[in-house]
């Protein structure tokens, strides 16, 4: 019982960090209908920013918030530079623009800080709490989600450059009517997302360490997280993140507890990311618009 | 059926499209697919049906002297038995390419997961030639046909998908197959993360070939095999219906194409191209295991289709020849760029792919066979 509360715990501290890989997603995702595949590898580039940063002397929370700063700029930089030519172009464009943004921030990070591992230090107590239950750095890492989710919600919902950004992504014309620069908004959200990112990659960097490869999963369970919250949805997407953390442990510990009770083993940690797979494809093919999302109908 | 007539040219691969006619209304007229693809297509220039022609000789021409580089040297050869391998690989990656061409260009379906597929061909061949003692020449076919299956089937859910979330599909797919293969419960059958070794066939007969000529010549005779049936697929009825589903998916339906079907069985078909690639390389790489199939060979099937040009024949050819030379030589040309120009850091292969993926897509989305025909296009038209 107590390992199965910490499996939850667990799975919901992982869960934070596809929340918010997810939340990047959709933030982009509603604002200029692209699934940005580079995301996972932008994540990693900024925590190696980071990185860089407390390497010359900064303390960590200066160190990220320079960081944040920082990948806004390259995001919106990446919005007028790389993909605004490319605005109507066919999807096919849009993915090997997107894959050739991974391939470049990938082979980026490996040739300026190289492929070893680096320890990322934790700015959060090594402390556990309930018995055990739950460790200091994930609760940090929870919590670090949320009160960035409160303050994107009270951007979005209480600035008038939050309701621009919503006006633009939900109906461009009119918003450009009524005098939103939407170009500019669509370059908002891109740095935007890519701050989101760099946090999530700080967060994460501690667990998984810090490497080129390192968000590779996380990317895909980030999608995931998306899919199922809607992926037009950022609070379902939030959601879904957390959900998809918690059924990742989950499968690997009801894994272990078969194989222990019936001494056959069905799945285990070596397919977490199957479960990544079987996820996206489910609600893919089931039920595209996700738990919150809007259900798009095509006009013919 | 009367709906036989354009397949008398092709074979095996458009006969198996021709499954698609099942539904068609007997009525559909014969001119069907070139109306639906009239209006939209400029890339690829479909052939209408008075331009259909024999493959012009020269092409037969280069295959032969191809093939008679190793004639000439004998065992001792021209040119080293390592190069020989390097041009089985060039062709190798050129089968992959195309399959992917025929599902991403000709039929429109975003596919960041031919790796996988690549995957399943290597390793039914290496199971079937190591764990079962089978012929590599029947390990070929094999491999095609369950690569045929394993596409018709993942092709089938991803129907439902368009643009962004099928390419978001075999992303996942692609990333998660290396996991996939070392799956506890076959490992008995896929040596887990050892992967399998396997040893290159001698030439049969004792024919004074070393095996990697032999095998070169198996793996041209494939690729002109495949090059083959593609060309007369795309030329075919099944063909066209192909092309129209990817241009006008509403048009074609309301012309009594099956598109559930045709997309399927188009992922079926690049899947089984990719996967005989998987096979040929798993035969003369001697070797498989699962981190040879990461995503990074997914990538590098979609530089090749791109840099070739995505929906052109000769561009798959062009994208192998470029995705081996990356492969082969890239190191070496970052290293000398990177010391060329003094940069502060490392350049790695995958900066030059990443590069090259976004500037093709501002300057020659053809690709280069798309930019080549271009050229030509305006040497012909230039003022006399």
């Amino acid at each position: 019982m107590e390992q199965l509360l910490q499996q939850i715990a667990s799975g919901l501290a992982s869960g934070a960090i596809y929340a918010c890989v997810a939340l990047a997603l959709v933030m982009i995702f509603t604002a200029t209908d692209h699934l940005n595949f580079a995301q996972g590898e932008m994540a990693m580039f900024s925590t190696y920013l980071c990185w860089q940063f407390m390497q010359s002397g900064l303390g960590f929370w200066t160190a990220l918030a320079a960081t944040v700063a920082l990948s806004f700029l390259i995001g919106v930089l990446i919005e007028r530079f790389i993909l605004r030519p490319l605005a109507g172009a066919s999807v096919l464009s849009s993915v090997v623009v997107f894959i050739g943004l991974l391939a470049i921030f990938h082979s980026l990070a490996g040739g300026i800080w190289s492929h070893t591992i680096k320890q990322f230090p934790s700015p959060f107590p090594s402390t556990t709490l309930g018995a055990g239950i739950i460790g200091g750095h994930q609760i940090g890492m929870v919590a670090v989600t949320l009160v960035m989710l409160g303050l994107l919600f009270s951007f979005f919902r209480f600035t008038s450059l939050g309701l621009a950004m919503r006006a633009a992504a939900q109906n461009p014309v009119s918003a450009r009517l009524v005098g939103v620069r939407v170009d500019w908004m669509l370059a908002l959200g891109w740095g935007l997302a890519a701050a989101i990112g760099a946090v999530a990659g700080a967060m994460v960097a501690p667990v998984v360490y810090l490497e080129p490869n390192m968000m590779t999963s996380v990317l895909l369970y980030g999608f995931a997280g998306a899919l199922v919250g809607g992926i037009s949805s950022p609070g379902g997407a939030v959601f879904g993140g957390f959900l998809v953390g918690v059924i990742e442990n989950l499968v690997a510990y009801f894994g272990n507890l078969t194989e222990k009770l019936f001494g056959v083993y069905v799945i285990g940690n070596g397919e977490k990311l199957t479960v990544a797979l079987i996820i996206v494809i489910t609600i893919l093919t089931l039920k595209p618009a996700g738990l919150f999302g809007r259900v798009i109908t095509k006009r013919v | 059926m009367a709906t036989s007539e354009p397949l008398t040219a092709s074979a095996a691969a458009a006969a198996t499209l021709a499954l698609l006619e099942g539904q068609r209304p007997a009525t559909a007229p014969e001119q069907v697919p070139a109306a639906v693809s009239l209006p939209t297509v400029t890339v690829t220039a479909a052939p209408t049906s008075d331009q259909r022609k024999r493959t012009p000789l020269w092409i037969w021409g280069a295959a032969l002297a191809a093939a008679a580089i190793v004639l000439l040297g004998g065992k001792g050869g021209l040119i080293s038995n390592f190069t020989y391998l390097q041009l089985s690989l060039v062709l190798v990656y050129a089968i992959a390419v195309l399959g992917l061409n025929l599902l991403t260009g000709f039929n429109g379906q975003i596919s960041l997961g031919h790796g996988a597929f690549f995957a399943v061909g290597a390793y039914t061949a290496a199971i079937l030639i190591d764990r079962y003692d089978v012929s590599y020449l029947l390990a070929l076919p094999a491999a095609a046909l369950v690569c045929f299956v394993a596409g018709f089937l993942f092709g089938l859910p991803a129907l439902r998908l368009e643009g962004h979330y099928l390419a978001l599909a075999t992303f996942a797919l692609a990333t998660t197959v290396p996991q996939m293969l070392k799956y506890r419960h076959i490992e008995g059958l896929t040596g887990g993360v050892q992967g399998i070794n396997l040893i290159k066939p001698d030439a049969p007969f004792g024919v004074a070939l070393s095996s990697d000529q032999w095998m070169y010549l198996v793996v041209l005779a494939m690729a002109v095999l495949m090059f083959w049936l593609a060309r007369n697929l795309l030329d075919s009825r099944p063909g066209r219906a192909l092309m129209a589903v990817r241009d006008q998916p509403l048009a074609a339906s309301t012309m009594g194409i099956d598109i559930a079907r045709t997309k399927a069985i188009t992922f079926g078909i690049s899947a089984l191209y990719v996967g005989v690639a998987g096979a040929l390389h798993a035969i003369i790489f001697e070797f498989v295991s699962p981190d040879s199939f990461r995503f990074d060979l997914s990538v590098a099937l979609l530089v090749g289709a791109v840099v070739g040009g995505i929906a052109s024949l000769p561009g798959a050819l062009i994208g192998g020849l470029f995705v081996q030379v990356i492969d082969k030589y890239a190191d070496a040309l970052t290293k000398m760029l990177t010391e060329s120009v003094h940069l502060p850091l490392e350049l790695e292969p995958w900066t030059i792919y990443g590069v090259l993926l976004i500037a093709l897509m501002y300057v020659m989305p053809g690709g280069v066979a798309g930019g080549l025909a271009g050229l030509a296009r305006r040497w012909k038209m230039r003022a006399p």
